[in-house]
């Protein structure tokens, strides 16, 4: 292999100057933008002003700031458990059905996963309509159950819940595909010989299945707490399909109101450099076994 | 019937009772779609489109906003694919056939990038576009798009160009090729299957995002279609929403993807966890 010659640099400067400039650019931006005071005023041309770390403690000492951390912190872990959850289940039972049940399950899964996320909003927003939604209707044909025009979106708790529903729905294939991946691993002679001792169910799956597939698993519940974490296309068009209050923002929505509404790009720079940060942070460990792969 | 073949049916009716569950939004898309308004109004729903209509489809193309969406969506998402497939290319190529300084810093840092979320930096991205004038132009939301995708192409096409051994070149070279032509005759018709895969993956990306498009291309002219199908959810926060049109327009706007995402989908996953299950 060449060590000495220029054409490795030739052949990635392209790639490093659309990086550069579709992120780099952007990102640097943000990081200066962070440290200054920068709102309408700047927009209409008066010199943005050096402010050191103030926008990051107003930000600290701001309680609805807080409430949105906190919502978006519970939103992620809950729904990236849940999913992989359901994931795990499913992986699981794709494993243990007879050839044609397990093809159906995944075209059923795949068909989910390749809504693109708009279309399946509109759906689920339709699926989940007050007056002729059919979850309403389904849900009122249980004796004693009166939901019929039942306002989901107008309640912060149910707004979180049907966006929960929602993403969940959207990520479960990826992680059950993922999961079977690594499923398909697991030698079956190891789980016979397993069963012949008298191991049960339960004993397989602690013992032999799931230290095998504990690598898929961490790093499909990293990428789900990262891409829970940023949710925004989801909360956005449920904020227009319902109400757009406070009350119903988390991290990416909160950002978009900072910077569109409030035109404080100071605050909204602030808020997304501490996404960036819990976002690398979180994917260091995901980057690592990359890294790893990259060296065999 | 042994006791362990009835639990693998009864496991299997499970399934698929799941896999009906799963689908069923998507089924209910396409099952709207073809119901007249008048009946989807009916306080029972209707769960077969047996009395189907295409009405639902002219309505939703009739004032043409749908073919000046698609030509924006058309525009953006070639520019992105091209230019993704050509710039990614050329990096795998670097990385997995080079060795050289800085290599692993490149790695790192197209891993990095790749991890960045649109939501942390579309507001930096918005000042960058609007300060050279490119909003609601094809080349602003490209770039950010392009820089977007790029990342994962790399990786992707990496690991495809690893698979090909440098031996085959290097013999092509024993019998008389130069080093480009070796490249040209013997490694570059077996990237093709990597080529096609990140080409589609780049595809998706492009055409379904949703959040840069939001603050890249505020004017309704400029809108995609994914913007394009939002503006009837938006719309009815103020009217009566004909949910037979909006799921036509839906459709619209799935079905090609779907077809699409059901060709790349196997090596998207793999590529994904691959790190994690070989260990």
């Amino acid at each position: 292999m060449f060590t000495r010659s220029r054409a490795p640099y030739a052949l990635i400067v392209p790639a490093i100057a659309i990086l550069i400039l579709g992120m780099g650019y952007p990102l640097i931006w943000q990081v200066v933008t962070s440290f200054q005071k920068y709102g309408l005023a700047q927009q209409f041309g008066q010199p943005a002003t050096l402010v050191w770390f103030d926008n990051y403690v107003r930000l600290a000492t701001d309680v609805q700031f807080w409430v949105v951390v906190a919502k978006s912190l519970v939103f992620c872990v809950v729904t990236a458990f849940v999913t992989l959850a359901i994931g795990t289940l499913l992986a699981l039972l794709m494993s243990a059905v007879t050839k044609t049940a397990r093809l159906v399950l995944q075209i059923s899964l795949l068909l989910a996963w390749s809504m693109p996320v708009v279309a399946a909003m509109t759906v689920w927003i339709w699926l989940f309509d007050r007056r002729r939604g059919v979850i309403n209707y389904l849900l009122d044909l249980i004796p004693g159950v009166e939901m019929n025009r039942f306002q989901w979106l107008t309640n912060p708790l149910t707004f979180l819940l049907v966006a929960s529903i929602i993403v969940i729905w959207m990520s479960v294939p990826f992680v059950a595909f993922s999961i079977y991946a690594g499923l398909t691993q697991v030698s079956d002679e190891v789980l016979e010989a397993a069963q012949l001792d008298g191991a049960s169910g339960w004993q397989r799956f602690w013992w032999i299945i799931q230290p095998m597939i504990r690598p898929v698993i961490a790093i499909v519940l990293l990428l789900q707490l990262i891409w829970d974490l940023r949710v925004f296309t989801q909360i956005k068009m449920l904020q227009e399909a319902g109400s757009g209050s406070g009350d119903y923002d988390l991290l990416g929505t909160y950002i978009y109101k900072l910077g569109t509404s409030a035109q404080d790009f100071g605050m909204s720079s602030a808020v997304s450099i501490l996404v960036l940060a819990i976002t690398v942070a979180l994917s260091s460990f995901y980057i690592r076994a990359l890294l790893k792969e990259d060296e065999a | 019937m042994t006791r362990r073949s009835l639990g693998k049916v009864l496991l299997s009716i499970l399934a698929i009772v799941i896999a009906l569950l799963w689908v069923f939004p998507v089924y209910w898309m396409v099952n709207s779609a073809f119901i007249p308004t008048a009946v989807l109004q009916q306080f029972t729903p209707t769960f077969f489109p047996l009395h189907g209509t295409l009405s639902n489809f002219t309505g939703a193309l009739a004032d043409g906003t749908f073919f000046r969406a698609l030509g924006m969506s058309v525009a953006i998402t070639l520019t992105v694919v091209v230019f993704c497939i050509l710039f990614a290319f050329l990096a795998a190529i670097a990385i997995s056939r080079f060795r050289f300084r800085g290599r692993k810093s490149f790695v790192l840092a197209v891993l990095i990038v790749q991890m960045l979320p649109a939501e942390g930096l579309f507001i930096a991205q918005y000042k960058m576009v609007a300060s050279v004038h490119l909003l609601d132009s094809v080349i602003g939301v490209s770039v950010i798009y392009i820089a977007a995708v790029v990342p994962f192409t790399i990786w992707m096409l990496r690991g495809f160009v690893a698979g090909i051994p440098a031996d085959l070149e290097e013999a092509a070279m024993v019998d008389g090729l130069s080093r480009f032509g070796a490249f040209m005759r013997i490694t570059f018709p077996l990237l093709a299957p990597g080529l096609v895969a990140s080409g589609v993956y780049a595809f998706l990306q492009a055409w379904n995002e949703f959040t840069v498009a939001l603050v890249l291309l505020p004017s309704e002219a400029a809108q995609t279609l994914p913007l394009w199908l939002r503006g009837f959810v938006q719309a009815s926060a103020t009217r009566e929403t004909d949910w037979g049109q909006v799921m036509a327009a839906s459709s619209l706007v799935a079905i090609p993807v779907i077809v699409f995402f059901l060709i790349v989908q196997g090596r998207l996953t793999s590529g994904l966890v691959s790190g994690a299950v070989k260990g």
